[in-house]
């Protein structure tokens, strides 16, 4: 893999631009890995490139059905945070979000991390007393959070409107190392990572079986053929639910459309993440300009991909009750991703009842903020076969033993 | 934009005149049953790709609980029944199989 820098970029330009190469190889599977992923995502390819870096595995295969960061990995809001009340969470999200901060050199790719911070209003007393709490078991949890005044919040965000018709601004919980980042650069740079490492990422090639004998995985059919595995990793959101049939196991999760907008691009206004859970709307700036705005989930289970209309206008009348000047903006594009939510907001990274086979899912809507983690905690659960401390909290056992990690309250509708 | 139509009163109500109540059909298991089945009462979902059998309650209109058979991937709407049954009736279960071929049935 040839290395991108500024002296790159001088020396192609005086070839026009001929030299620069793929930034991953598409080869045809081998008929043997020792681990294959399922699922080229953010969280897959995130865990096969720590399979490499941290544990020196690379005779692996990340299987996609569609194309690579196809999925919520390119349909989210890019909102990077770690403020969550429970401790299990706030150290899996606060890994994700400082191995983040130095992503772009460790991938050598740009993932246009950008810690401008992460503002979640208070709007009503119930709020203030809950930021209040998660800011102080942040403090505890070595995640560096404050709740702040309504004064602050408007020196920080001009374009607010502090009293609102409804709700007014309260307070806010204050991340000031929270932020965005380039999501299909996210999945591109670890694919090309993986790649240079000799992992074999199989586009357009759907998973139609899991083999197994004696308990334990043996491989997988594929629209491209049988291939054998010594271990196997699902890593495949709102499709969870169907590769646990095909290896026999259920999983307490349900698939549900999640929304987002995004409005026409203008000129910068405003520099920080805003969540407003009362009302329920969230919105950044991307750098094109663009509003990008989160909406709500459905209430029923579906695989469509677009979600209701209402839920849409529930989040547009609130941003507009909060930010005045955006009634005005056209909207560009809009979309659902499909994501598989638990019976406690937490997600899955556990081993499963079928042997060397193992699951990360149950991200929910919040699951782009988690990719380096996840991926890290998943590479040691699949090179060890056991979860190490990232991960030991997330094993599907929960759900029978009422161990749950609770962050449907804490962390409201914007996960 | 889903429309169901209540089979208590008969309106024809839009989503948003109603709350959605998950899948129907669920066996309730009590404090004294086992984990795995206390667990599967509770957490344990079909989250089916096609067929789906769920309850809605039409919570602004009268008021009341009654189940549904929707297709997961095109929200086609099969038909609405009350809840006082067990299983789907054998009409909509005769009417999804003539539409989905491949539908492997109502499962418990």
């Amino acid at each position: 893999m040839k290395r991108y820098s500024a002296f790159a970029i001088a020396r192609e330009a005086f070839r026009h631009h001929t030299g620069w190469e793929r930034a991953w190889a598409s080869p045809e599977p081998k008929k043997e890995y020792d681990v294959i992923i399922v699922g080229a995502g953010g969280h897959g390819l995130a865990t096969a490139f720590y399979l490499g870096k941290n544990f020196g595995i690379t005779n692996v295969a990340v299987i996609e059905k569609g194309w690579l960061g196809g999925g919520n990995t390119g349909r989210n809001t890019t909102i990077i945070r770690s403020n969550y009340l429970q401790d299990p969470s706030a150290a899996i999200y606060e890994k994700a979000r400082s191995l983040y901060e130095t992503m772009s050199q460790d991938l050598n790719y740009n993932v246009m991390f950008s810690p401008r911070g992460v503002m979640m209003l208070a709007q009503t007393q119930a709020e203030i007393r809950g930021y209040q709490r998660t800011a102080h078991a942040n403090n505890l949890q070595g995640v560096t959070t404050e709740f702040i005044t309504p004064q602050r919040v408007k020196e920080l965000c001009p374009i607010i409107e502090l009293s609102g018709p409804r709700y007014p601004v309260l307070g806010a919980l204050w991340q000031p190392r929270g932020g965005t980042a380039r999501h299909d650069a996210v999945a591109w740079g670890y694919a090309r990572a993986c790649s240079d490492m000799g992992m074999d990422i199989i586009q357009q090639c759907e998973v139609t079986g899991i083999k197994q004998s004696r308990g334990k995985v043996t491989g997988v059919e594929t629209t491209k053929g049988a291939i054998k595995t010594k271990k196997l990793a699902i890593i495949v959101a709102g499709n969870s639910g169907d590769l646990a049939q095909m290896g026999g196991f259920r999983l307490p999760v349900e698939s549900i459309s999640l929304q987002a907008l995004v409005s026409e691009p203008i000129k910068p206004c405003m520099d920080v993440v805003i969540m407003a859970n009362t009302v329920h709307g969230y919105m950044s700036q991307s750098d094109k300009g663009e509003m990008v705005i989160g909406g709500g989930t459905d209430g029923y289970n579906n695989f469509t991909q677009r979600g209701s209309f209402h839920h849409l206008e529930e989040t547009v009348r609130a941003l507009i009750e909060t930010f005045p000047m955006v009634s005005r903006l056209k909207m560009l594009r809009h979309w659902g991703g499909i994501i598989d939510i638990t019976g406690d907001r937490s997600p899955i990274l556990s081993k499963t009842p079928l042997g060397n086979c193992f699951i990360n899912c149950g991200w929910g809507t919040g699951g782009f903020k988690a990719i380096p983690g996840s991926g890290w905690a998943m590479a040691e659960l699949v090179a060890d076969g056991e979860p190490r401390e990232l991960a030991s909290a997330f094993g599907l056992d929960r759900f029978q033993e009422g161990r749950f990690i609770d962050e449907s309250v804490a962390a409201g509708v914007a996960h | 934009m889903l429309l169901l139509t209540c089979p208590y009163c008969g309106v024809e109500a839009d989503e948003t005149e109603l709350t959605p109540g998950g899948e129907a059909h669920i066996t309730r298991f009590g404090a004294d049953s086992s984990d795995n089945d206390f667990e599967t009462y509770l957490f344990m979902r079909k989250n089916p790709k096609g067929v789906h059998f769920e309850r809605w309650r039409h919570a602004y209109g009268c008021g009341k609980w009654f189940h549904a058979a929707r297709c997961t991937m095109t929200l086609e709407v099969f038909g609405t029944y009350k809840a006082q049954t067990f299983e789907p009736p054998k009409a909509l279960i005769n009417k999804i199989k003539k539409k989905r071929p491949n539908w492997e049935g109502f499962v418990k």
